[in-house]
Formats: C-alpha cells, sequence, structure tokens
C-alpha cells in the first residue's frame, strides 16, 4: 500500500503546510490568527512524525505516540490562549498585537 | 492511477489549498472553518496510512475540540462581520519571503536525501495494542509520558480557568 506513493511526497506536504503556517505567523498582527498558525505548523510536524513512523519503522509506533501526545500539547495550548487572549479583550478591547502594548497593568 | 493515489493526491490538495487560505482570508470566521477542513484533511491522511486511531484522535480533539475553542473566542471577541485591515507591506514581504525561502530550502534538502527503510514486519496497530503500549512501563512502553501529559492537561486547564474568570472579587477584598 505505502508503495503507491513514496515518503517524500508526505514530507513535501508538510513543509509546505508549516511554512504556510510561518508566513501567517508573520503576515497576520491579530492575536487568533497568529494561534491557528501555529495549529497549522504543529498539524505538519504530526504528518512528518506519522509518515516517518509508517514507511520507515513500521515495527514500532513512536511517531504515533508522539503525534498523539502533540494533540494533546495543542489542546492544553490552545485553551491557555484563549484564556489569555480573552483576558487581554476585557483590558485592551482588541487582540490585534499593535494595540496590546503593555504586559502589566 | 490507482484510488490510492487519488485519495493522496485530493487529501494533498486540500491541505494545500485550505492552509493558504487559512492565512489569507480576511474574514476570520471563514479562517477558522478553512483551518477546520485542514484538519480533516490531515486526518484523512491519517486514515490513508492505516492509523485509525490518530485519525479518530484527530477528528475528535483537533476538529471537534481546538476549532470549536477557535470559534468561541473569535465571537466573543469579534463582530462576526470583521474583516482585517490589510497587512502592512513589510509584514507581507518578510512573511511571503521567509515562507517560500524556507519551503524551498527544506524542499530541495529532503529531496536529495535517500530516506532507506528496514524490512521489517509491521506492527499491528488496533486500538487494544496502542492501548496497552500507552500505560505499559516496559519495552515500547509510553506510561510515563501519558502521566506528565495528563498533569500537563490538569496544570493548563486549570491556569486558564484562573487567568479567565474575572477578577472583581480580588480587587474587592484588596479594598477593604
Amino acid at each position: 500500500m505505502e508503495h503507491t506513493i513514496p515518503l517524500h511526497y508526505f514530507l513535501i506536504v508538510s513543509a509546505l503546510m508549516f511554512f504556510t503556517g510561518v508566513a501567517g505567523f508573520i503576515i497576520r498582527r491579530n492575536l487568533i490568527t497568529i494561534l491557528m498558525s501555529v495549529e497549522l505548523m504543529l498539524n505538519a510536524v504530526n504528518i512528518n512524525f506519522v509518515a516517518f513512523n509508517r514507511f520507515l519503522y513500521p515495527d514500532q509506533m513512536q511517531g504515533h505516540f508522539f503525534a498523539l501526545f502533540i494533540v494533546a500539547i495543542a489542546a492544553a495550548e490552545a485553551a491557555v490562549a484563549i484564556a489569555l487572549i480573552i483576558n487581554i479583550y476585557r483590558k485592551f478591547n482588541s487582540i490585534e498585537v499593535d494595540h496590546v502594548d503593555e504586559m502589566k497593568y | 492511477m490507482s484510488l490510492q493515489q487519488i485519495m493522496f493526491t485530493l487529501f494533498a490538495a486540500m491541505i494545500m489549498v485550505f492552509s493558504i487560505l487559512t492565512i489569507t482570508s480576511r474574514r476570520i470566521l471563514r479562517a477558522a472553518t478553512f483551518l477546520l477542513f485542514v484538519l480533516i484533511s490531515t486526518a484523512g491522511l491519517y486514515f490513508w496510512l492505516n492509523y485509525e486511531f490518530l485519525a479518530g484522535v484527530q477528528i475528535a480533539l483537533y476538529a471537534g475540540g481546538i476549532v470549536v475553542i477557535i470559534i468561541f473566542s473569535i465571537l466573543l471577541t469579534h463582530h462576526i462581520n470583521h474583516k482585517f485591515e490589510k497587512p502592512g507591506l513589510g509584514n507581507l514581504i518578510a512573511g511571503i519571503g521567509v515562507g517560500v525561502l524556507g519551503a524551498a530550502i527544506s524542499i530541495s534538502t529532503l529531496l536529495t536525501y535517500n530516506f532507506s527503510a528496514k524490512p521489517t514486519t509491521p506492527m499491528v496497530n488496533d486500538v487494544k495494542a496502542i492501548g496497552n503500549q500507552l500505560v505499559s512501563t516496559g519495552h515500547n512502553g509510553y506510561a510515563l509520558p501519558f502521566e506528565v501529559i495528563s498533569i500537563l492537561l490538569l496544570a493548563a486547564l486549570i491556569g486558564a480557568i484562573i487567568v479567565a474568570k474575572k477578577q472583581d472579587t480580588v480587587s474587592e477584598t484588596e479594598s477593604k
């Protein structure tokens, strides 16, 4: 089954997805969009882990578990980020990074 | 072209198109929806690789959990028809430049590298085997990261609640 598509194709897809996330991280000035770019990057890394696991080491499941833990950490990170974003919105009435210029209040 | 190739091409094309739309869409709610499509296509790739459990986790946690949290926070902090201002030219050039350069360098590098797989017998990866490995402490056991992740999740969620709750009560007790 794996012989129909070489490993490189997966890596190209995930590299493009990762650098889309990087570009979004730099271009966008909104905290929630930045968070979505980070999710894109994490997802690209997950694809890499899973593809390496399946194609190069199918006798173990390390990549699979790493991807699983990354998903869990992404969930924790999203929860904390959303809490911070909502708190910032209460203080500044905006979540554009240019308007949020003090950390202490 | 076999069915597997067609499915891979479909998922890969969906990931490309929707991840670019995610960062270029000027309506934030649409951007979140495109992110949802990206995550579901990724789950499709996991199904393609025969990791059904991981694909299920991807759909349930990412598509069902994280995207819903993101959409909630968008609705709490934005007007529903909110449109972004156009990004500054400097940001645009820097972002596209870093993205294109980085993608070109990493793709050209990985195309020249020859990955060689050992001929091994693939492992059974049904849910039972995954569950056994996740809580076993022996060879190929992942009990320690499992516990670390559970403590991290607990700490992160308590922290999130503390950060997000209104802090009027604190200032009242301080003023007394």
